[in-house]
Formats: structure tokens, sequence, C-alpha cells
């Protein structure tokens, strides 16, 4: 055992031992954990959002290199500050609507583009000539999940007769792909466990 | 040899003055904001000429100028490059290929062209043609329903259990926590949270039972806090709103995840709902719901975080239910149109798809072209 003599390993260590202790029930040393963990975290990115946002985005495009247009933006985001002020907090849904109409606007088009018609093309295969017996397999199988999973995203019929089996078709499909993905993420979060035991073992208590 | 002949002959054939016969061309390149030129040229080694090759560099220099700009080293069998570094729209470039061999040095023909703006990109009419299409029938469904058409939807499981699940915080004497996910207003998973949060509130608020939402996002926080507002206004009952209720947390994944945890923990809510867009935060908060017994109603369209609601909460809404959720709870006639606007568009795209694949299979690729 060669213990680290590093104080920012030691309060690393025990900062995550504070964590681990929620594995047993909620108490004072998680508690602890938590709120550093939330206060140092609204510090650093009240820091890094001032920083990226009113002096790289705003201070440096108007003042430096004298765009007017930005004149517009800082008014829009000053209103957001009138929620301060009950009686002029009508005046925040201005910036509010402007940024979700500008957000719908942006994210629409490029949404059908990458989620629909896109997602379309490449559901339209030859599947009894993709080259080998496993991919036209492969492409059926794409072929008749796409269609069964949007029939039960269909909601103006009731879940019968045909309909309700290709629908249910449709959810053994999504089941699957449930499946597969959630071995696939808890996988990925053991290997962070493995990680964080490492840095226990062999940063902090030096077994490793 | 032969490289080395194949050069000999070449400045037998073309003289040092008539330069590198690989025809240049450029054209201001299509379907773009008018910041890049395209240049072709045939490639060198089909010209036998690429084992002798030192270097062949692309220069460009502005039409009223005389100053060059080497732009960048290509190699022989290259025959496509696309300039894009610094252009100035609607003023004219002049390109020439300089290709560097032990004995020589050749200059291709100069060719010139004007990046230009093109207003409409042709390569996204496919895109184009889904919103007017979708837009149509949203618009021709919502009007009918505003006019008072009557119509169905199917019954969404996880919507059922909204009432019970506020009918049971009300009888325990807890709050009721509702968390719109860690995404931003851009998010559609985001809006479609909010939606459903305005019928929460109203039936929370119609039983006078505390709702809190804790909130990432500084936007949707005031998104939120005006959304409960406005529904406890509704029902009547402004006195029930509690600015702190809805209130802001931090920007961190992993802080808001711990806080929202601690705060399940501390005043142990009796309902949860999990609705909007989630990332690896979502088992954390799921998990420590379902630790302390309460009623969770998830939902998000991402589809990697949806296995860890389905298996940690009572009732899921998967991907579109989520969309679907806020028309569900309100029946409100205009947001019912758009709803089966939607669904009349998945019937278009479960059509197109069908056809596209019998087309494919009989030999006829093009149709599939047009979805590039």
């Amino acid at each position: 055992m060669n213990l680290s003599g590093d104080i920012g390993i030691w309060v690393a260590a025990i900062l995550t031992l504070a964590v681990f202790s929620f594995l047993w029930k909620d108490n004072p040393l998680f508690r602890l954990a938590e709120h550093i963990l939330v206060g140092v975290s609204a510090g650093y990115y009240l820091v890094q959002y001032a920083y990226s946002a009113i002096y790289k985005k705003l201070y440096v495009p108007l003042f430096d290199q004298g765009n007017l247009l930005f004149i517009g933006c800082a008014i829009l985001g000053l209103l957001v500050f009138t929620r301060l002020v009950p009686r002029k907090s009508w005046l925040s849904r201005y910036p509010i609507a402007f940024y979700v109409a500008a957000g719908a606007g942006y994210s629409i088009p490029s949404g059908l583009q990458t989620r629909v018609v896109k997602q379309m093309q490449t559901s339209m295969l030859n599947f009894l000539d993709q080259g080998s017996l496993w991919t036209n397999v492969s492409a059926f199988l794409l072929f008749v999940g796409v269609i069964s999973v949007l029939l039960y995203f269909y909601f103006s019929a009731e879940h019968r007769g045909a309909f309700g089996f290709f629908s249910k078709i449709g959810i053994v499909f999504l089941m699957i792909g449930f499946g597969a993905s959630f071995g696939y993420t808890v996988m990925s979060r053991i290997t962070l466990l493995i990680g964080r035991l490492q840095f226990l073992m062999g940063e902090w208590l030096g077994f490793l | 040899m032969t490289a080395m002949a194949a050069l000999l002959l070449l400045l037998l054939v073309f003289p040092a003055h008539a330069g590198l016969p690989i025809d240049l061309t450029a054209f201001d390149t299509p379907d773009d904001g008018g910041k890049s030129i395209t240049l072709e040229w045939i490639p060198l080694h089909r010209l036998g000429m690429a084992d002798s090759l030192q270097s062949l560099v692309l220069l460009r220099r502005a039409e009223d100028e005389t100053d060059t700009l080497e732009l960048t080293s290509l190699g022989a069998r290259d025959s496509l490059f696309i300039d894009d570094k610094d252009l100035v729209t609607d003023e004219p470039y002049a390109y020439v290929l300089e290709a560097r061999f032990p004995s020589a040095t050749l200059v291709s023909n100069e060719t010139t062209a004007t990046p230009t703006i093109q207003w409409f990109n042709k390569s996204r009419s496919a895109v184009c043609g889904a919103v007017v299409i979708f837009t149509s029938l949203l618009l021709w469904f919502t009007y009918h329903a505003s006019k008072g058409r009557e119509m169905f939807i199917r019954r969404i499981a996880g919507l059922e259990a909204v009432e019970e699940a506020v009918g049971r915080a009300t009888e325990m004497g807890r709050p009721i926590m509702y968390v719109p996910g860690i995404s931003t207003m851009s998010d559609v998973a985001t809006i479609a949270s909010i939606q459903i949060l305005a019928q929460v509130a109203k039936k929370a608020g119609k039983y006078a039972t505390r709702l809190t939402v804790p909130n990432r996002d500084p936007i949707v926080m005031t998104v939120c806090q005006e959304v409960v507002r406005e529904s406890y206004n509704q029902i009547g009952r402004p006195d029930l709103f509690r600015e702190d209720d809805i209130h802001y947390v931090t920007y961190s994944q992993f802080g808001y995840a711990a806080a929202v945890s601690g705060i399940m923990m501390r005043e142990k809510p009796a309902t949860n709902f999990l609705l909007g867009m989630f990332y690896a935060e979502s088992l954390i908060l799921a998990e420590t719901g379902n630790a302390t017994g309460a009623i969770q109603i998830a939902g998000t369209d991402s589809d990697a975080q949806l296995p860890f609601f389905i298996t940690a909460c009572d009732y899921t809404l998967i991907g579109e239910e989520l969309y679907a959720a806020s028309v569900y709870l309100s029946k409100e006639p205009k947001l019912l149109g758009s709803l089966k606007g939607q669904d009349y568009a998945k019937a278009i795209t479960i059509a197109l798809i069908l056809l596209g694949t019998i087309l494919s299979i009989a030999g006829v690729p093009q149709f599939v072209a047009v979805f590039k």
C-alpha cells in the first residue's frame, strides 16, 4: 500500500466515497458532496457563460467590431431581466418567443432531412438483391421494422385486427432495440465504475 | 522510363508555354451560399505523368489583382477540389495548376469562376416538398378541428395514469415533481414536455397539490414558470403559484442529477414526471424516484434513454407518444388537428416507403434517389 500524498487526489477520493455512500442511504456526507457539486458547477457555468456569451458573442462583435446588429440581440437579452420587475415581466415573453420560434424554424428542416427524408431513402432497399442471404434478410427486417414501428405510432386508429398485429410487431422491434441499447449502455456504465475503482485502488491507495 | 518518355512526348507535343494539358475547369459550386468554387481537371495519372511528378500545386488570384495565393498541394490521382477559403461572393477568381517535375514545371490553362449565392438549394428539394406537404396537412386538420369536426385518437396507456398519479399525491399530501428534461427550448421534446406540464399543473391545481419543477436551463425555467402560472390562472387558482417551486438548479448535467436526486430523497414526492429530453442522467433520476416509492411517468424521444425509463418507471411514453400526450390530455381541437396531420404525414411516409421498395425491387432506383 502506497497512499497518495496529493491533496487533490484525497479530496477526489473522499468525494467519490461520499457519493457512493448514497447506495446505503441519504446521509450528510452525500448531501455535502451533492451541494459541493451543484455549487461548484453553478459557479463554473456562470463564469463560463458570462465569458462565452456576454463577452465573446456580444461585447466583442458590438464594441470591438462595431456590428450594430448586436444591439438588437442585447436588447432581447436584457428583456429577460424584466422578470425581476413583476409589472413589466410580460416583456420577457418577447425574447422567449423569438428563441422558441428561431429554434423551431432552424430544427424543423434539418430534423426532416436527417430523421425523415434520409431515413426513408435508406429504408427503400431491394431486399432481394443485397449481395448475400444475410444482407437480404437484414434489409427485409429493416423494411418490416420501419413499417411496423411507424404503424405503432399511428394514433388515429385502434390497435385491432391486422393493424393491431403489425403494430405489435412494431413494439417487438422497439423492445429488441431498447434491450440492445440497455445492455450496451450498462456496459459503458460498468466501465465508468471500473475507472472510479481503479482511481481509488490505484492513484489513492496505491494497491494497483 | 515510361513516365519520363510520356513527359518528353508531352513537352514535344505541348511546348512549355502551352502548359499542362489537364483541361482545368472552375465553376461556382451549385446550391451553396456563394462562398465556394469547384475545380475539376483530368488527373495526371491518366496522362502517365504520376511517377515523375514532384508536386502539384493549385494557385489562385483575385482577377483584378496580381498576387497569387498557393491554395493547396494535390496528388496525381486528384481530379476535384472545392475552394472555400476566404472567398468573397460575386468576386471573380482565376486558377491554375502548377505541376513540378525534375526536368520542368508545367502550368495548366487559367480558368476563372465567380462564387454566387443560390437562393434555393436544389439538393434539399425533397425536404422542401416534405415541409410543404406536412405543413399543409397540419393546417388542413387544424382548420377542420377548430370548426368542431370530431377526431378520434387511440388510448395511450401512460396518460390514463396521469389523473391517478395526481390523485395519489393529493391523498398522500406530498408534492408532485415535474422534470422537463435537461435540454433547451429548441428541442422538440422540451416543447412537448412543457405542453404536458400545462395540463399536469391544471390537474394538480384543481386539488391544490404542490407542483415542483427543478430546471437545468434558465430559458426553460422561465417558460415553465409562465406555463404553470397561466394554468393556475385558467382554473381560477392564481394563489397557488409559487415562483420558488419552479426553480433553477445548475447547468451541469450531473450536478443537476445529483440535486434532483437529493430533492427526491428529502421531499419524497408522491409522483414524478420525467418528460422531455434526457441523457445519461435518466437512470439516476428514475432509479432514485423508484427507491423513494413514487409513482413515475416518464417519456422521451431519446432512444438511448428509453430502456432505462421502461425498466425503472411505472409508465413510459415512447418517442412520439410524448408529442401526442399534450393533445391527449387537453383534447384541445387545434392540437388535435395537428396530431391528425402528423398521422396522415406518417401514412404518406409509409406509402412512399412501400412504393420506393417495390420500385427498387423492380429495378427503378430513380425514385429513391429523389430522397437524398
